[in-house]
């Protein structure tokens, strides 16, 4: 029923579902698409107070084809189905996404030495169209690139992805298909008797089948089950996003040619029209550290004036970390356990956006052959996102729609040229914001070069008013918890 | 819209633009449009409560608001077009502007473009502020908005970074949001703002200022819990509780459609490079405000827009001939710019009749030197250099300029 979908206080929807699915970021919500559009009655349950909070909203933004994964793991083979699925979706829905290609440059001899073996692994994975770059050819394509490059790998196929739509996107489309979405829902421990029963800080939920997709914590979920398979030592990866005016520096992807540790950083246009260099690798001993640091951002700065010098003329118009949900093991952490009707989706380490829709594939059909009943063809639904990239006409320049809502022709953020209509249309979506970061997902208001000097308190008051609050708790973080 | 063939668009309805906007109609030049994407007029000042606006400009002293409204009274009484909630977004070719209001998708070609966009402070994010991203973290603008805009409270206990003019009004904004505040940081080793302002909110708002001292870290969950401190000559460091904290100064242009139209950009103040005349180095494109020298008092923005217009008025009269090729003005460490900083020969005098200098560090009675390719044009002495705060040189050198002769260069000599 409208309004019912989603939940943020009093007692969660207890069910019994047929399947719960905890973790509602990117890999979370493509699960439960998956599974809703296909009949069964879902519930996503999820602790923080928006979909796409964690890990999902704070990554490279890259749509990887899998190339440089280890093959033979299950990371290369869904990585690899994931970005032809992503890829398609992100058409059908409108995710901001384009295909730049990747250049890995070799910055020595001996790099350069490792680029056909990289190009033979790469073929391994499917991605057969890599192709040698010479120098010449290199600095023609990239002219602003550092000196001393030794040539490149081209990896065509290789794109860029607006994260935040994507998780949007499919969390959506899941509501539309009737799964309900729990928010502010941590799960405190599981029970199985009947079914799963999850004890959460909002109640009970009752399941016939559950699906792990908690990100940093689904090695604690999956303890609470009697699990002792892996480890998440998060990685601490901290980046760096440049001011538009840079955007022009950048034509592909840049790709270091990896260390046994690390991808290593890189430095890449965003499809807003930013370029992003990050990011850094740092174990952590918590789950909850996501601060950037002074050594990690003057060793981005000095890595970023190594392979493109000229960006840092350029200011700096935000920095973030993201916490990859990295475990001991050189693979996805994903089982599903048929006996029990539980499967895991875990130590997704840092390619979970591209593989998302494939892992959802794999769990949907780990979870059939454990008995859940599906219906062969999905649902359609009419999702259709709004589009905040800069690869098509954003509401700003589109006539006929200021036409029929002048709201879309006033420009209410002036970095990312946001009208007053978007942020009402935000506000007033199938999941609304919570905060003045989801208002900066949905609509990339309060993400540019201010950062909030010329509009910060005039989208407060949007999503103030929407919240039936005072414009003064949203700017202070201010949320029903604090009140409670 | 339509824009007359011998139109003007002024681009930004603040101090600058409207200023340049009732000059040209006084100087009877034709008509004249200002385009302002917020929804009124006015720039910074309407949310700038403090008095002290206009002394220089309209010879009063008025709040800021006040000052922001006379304007735009001015401006309409003067026949000035004046189009809000309406952005130029971009260019079509040398000076076709796109725009986006409520009334759609438009292009505009004007005889001649002022660029009056006007400057912004540097966020903690391009200042390389690590720690988390909780709620409370703000500019000086963003404060005043709420504060005075929105008539809110804003937090308990604040840290202000930075200790110029605009860091104390932040102070005294705080006061009147009911926030007390923890101190002002700066790493340079004084205060920049005046004695009797320091002086003032040291005895009204208890503000302590820790010089040489930097903002190390921020801190919190969801919500700012405190600050890092690093002494920057012992390099011990401290944490201060707050639940926000407020960037103040450390100006920036909003530049980006000079930038994107190709204008000559100074790498010192980041706008476009103007000559006395505030022409841009891009022919029938003027700049004028604090687009051009990040940060002065919205009355010196107001008079160089009041100046700006006369040149543009006989630039549509087509007096002064072909757009002049220029040489720009460089500044030398200590000093960070100075400004016009473009000039060729048979220049008139810049805004006020002066050369501004900014400084990256305080210097007592430097000596001051202005040189072209080995020749001096100009030496003098000044009392002091303040970071954050204009000092200024006369202008008569310009005359001596060669346009032949490379980059003139102004710097300060050991005494």
């Amino acid at each position: 029923m409208a309004g019912l979908e989603i939940s943020r206080e009093g007692p969660a929807p207890s069910g019994p579902f047929d399947v719960a699915i905890v973790g509602a970021g990117v890999v979370g919500a493509a699960i439960a698409r998956d599974l809703a559009l296909r009949g069964a009655s879902c519930v996503l349950v999820e602790a923080a107070a928006d979909v796409g909070a964690g890990t999902s909203k704070a990554n490279t933004a890259i749509l990887h084809t899998g190339f440089d994964a280890k093959p033979g793991t299950i990371e290369a083979r869904l990585v690899r189905r994931g970005h032809e699925l992503l890829g398609r979706y992100a058409g059908e829905v409108g995710i901001p996404a384009a295909t730049t290609g990747a250049l890995m440059v070799a910055w020595s001899p001996e790099q350069r030495e490792a680029l056909p073996g990289i190009a033979a692994a790469a073929a391994e994975n499917g991605a057969t169209d890599t192709r040698p770059v010479g120098v010449d050819e290199l600095y023609e394509r990239e002219p602003a690139l550092g000196p001393g490059a030794h040539g490149a790998l081209e990896i065509p196929r290789e794109g860029i992805v607006c994260p935040f739509t994507a998780t949007l996107a499919l969390a959506t489309e899941a509501l539309a298909a009737g799964c309900r979405l729990a928010l502010c829902a941590r799960v405190l421990d599981v029970g199985q008797r009947e079914r799963f029963e999850l004890r959460t800080s909002r109640g009970p939920i009752g399941a016939e089948y559950l699906v792990n997709a908690a990100g940093v914590h689904s090695d604690e979920l999956d303890a609470l089950l009697g699990y002792d398979e892996f480890t998440i030592t998060p990685r601490r990866g901290e980046l760096i996003v440049f001011d538009k005016l840079a955007r022009g520096l950048v034509n592909h992807i840049l790709l270091p040619v990896p260390s046994a540790r690390t991808k290593g950083v890189l430095v890449s246009p965003t499809v807003y029209g930013n370029v992003l260099l990050g990011p850094t690798a740092e174990d952590l001993r918590t789950k909850d550290d996501r601060s950037t640091t002074g050594d990690g951002l003057s060793s981005l700065l000095s890595d970023g004036a190594r392979i493109v010098p000229r960006l840092t003329e350029h200011e700096v118009t935000a920095t973030y970390v993201g916490l990859r949900a990295a475990s001991e093991h050189r693979d996805y952490q994903l089982r599903v356990h048929p006996e029990r009707g539980y499967a895991c989706a875990g130590g997704i380490r840092s390619t979970g956006v591209s593989a998302s829709m494939a892992i959802a594939e794999h769990v949907r059909e780990g979870l059939a052959g454990a008995g859940l009943a599906l219906s062969a063809a999905p649902a359609g639904t009419e999702v259709r996102m709004p589009n905040i990239g800069e690869l098509a006409p954003r509401p700003y320049e589109l006539p006929e729609l200021i036409a029929r809502d002048p709201d879309f022709g006033r420009v209410a953020c002036f970095c990312e040229r946001v009208t007053r209509g978007e942020l009402e249309a935000a506000v007033r979506s199938a999941i609304p914001p919570r905060d003045l970061d989801g208002v900066r997902r949905r609509t990339r208001a309060l993400m540019g070069r201010c950062q909030g000097f010329f509009c910060a308190a005039e989208v407060a008051a949007a999503l103030a008013a929407a919240r039936g609050d005072s414009i003064a708790d949203v700017m202070a973080g201010r949320d029903d918890g604090d009140r409670a | 819209m339509a824009i007359a063939p011998d139109g003007v668009v002024i681009v930004g309805g603040g101090p600058a633009g409207l200023a340049a906007a009732i000059e040209l109609r006084r100087l009877g030049a034709g008509p004249v449009t200002v385009l302002e994407r917020e929804r009124e007029p006015g720039g910074i000042p309407r949310h700038s409560k403090h008095t002290g606006f206009g002394v220089r400009d309209l010879r009063r002293a008025l709040s800021g608001p006040r000052y922001a409204r006379r304007y735009a009274e001015l401006a309409e009484r003067a026949g000035v077009e004046l189009v809000t909630e309406t952005m130029v977004t971009g260019w079509e070719g040398e000076r076709r502007l796109q725009l986006t209001g409520p009334g759609g998708r438009d292009s505009v070609e004007p005889a001649a473009v002022l660029l009056a966009s006007g400057c912004r402070e540097r966020p903690r994010s391009a200042r390389l502020v690590p720690g988390s991203r909780p709620a409370g973290v703000m500019t000086t603008s963003t404060l005043q908005q709420l504060v005075y805009l929105h008539g809110q409270r804003v937090g308990r206990r604040a840290v202000v970074v930075g200790a110029e003019h605009v860091s104390f009004s932040a102070v005294a904004t705080l006061a009147h949001g009911g926030a007390s505040v923890a101190g002002l940081v700066t790493e340079l080793p004084r205060h920049q703002t005046l004695g009797a302002f320091r002086v003032g909110a040291a005895l009204r708002y208890r503000a302590h200022v820790w010089t040489r001292t930097r903002l190390a870290a921020i801190h919190g969950d969801r919500r700012v819990e405190e600050v890092e401190l690093t002494d920057l000559d012992t390099g011990s460091t401290r944490s201060v509780a707050c639940d926000l904290v407020v960037f103040t100064a450390d100006w920036i242009p909003d530049s980006e459609l000079a930038v994107v139209a190709g204008c000559e950009l100074d790498p010192a103040t980041r706008g476009p490079r103007a000559d006395p005349a505030l022409r841009t180095s891009l022919p029938g494109v003027f700049a004028a405000g604090n687009v051009l020298h990040p940060a002065e008092p919205a009355d010196v923005a107001a008079l160089g827009g009041r100046h700006a217009a006369a040149a543009l008025a006989g630039h549509l009269r087509g007096e002064g001939g072909a757009w002049p090729s220029h040489v720009a003005v460089l500044a030398r460490p200590p000093l960070r710019w100075v400004w016009p900083n473009l000039v060729s020969a048979g220049d008139g005098a810049p805004p006020r009749g002066r050369f501004l200098l900014r400084s990256g560090e305080f210097v007592r009675a430097p000596r001051v030197e202005v040189n072209q390719g080995g020749r001096t044009l100009w030496r003098g002495r000044l009392r002091r250099l303040v970071p954050g705060r204009s000092a200024h040189i006369p202008a008569e050198w310009t005359r001596e300029v060669d346009p032949e002769a490379g980059p003139v260069s102004v710097e300060t000599r050991p005494r």
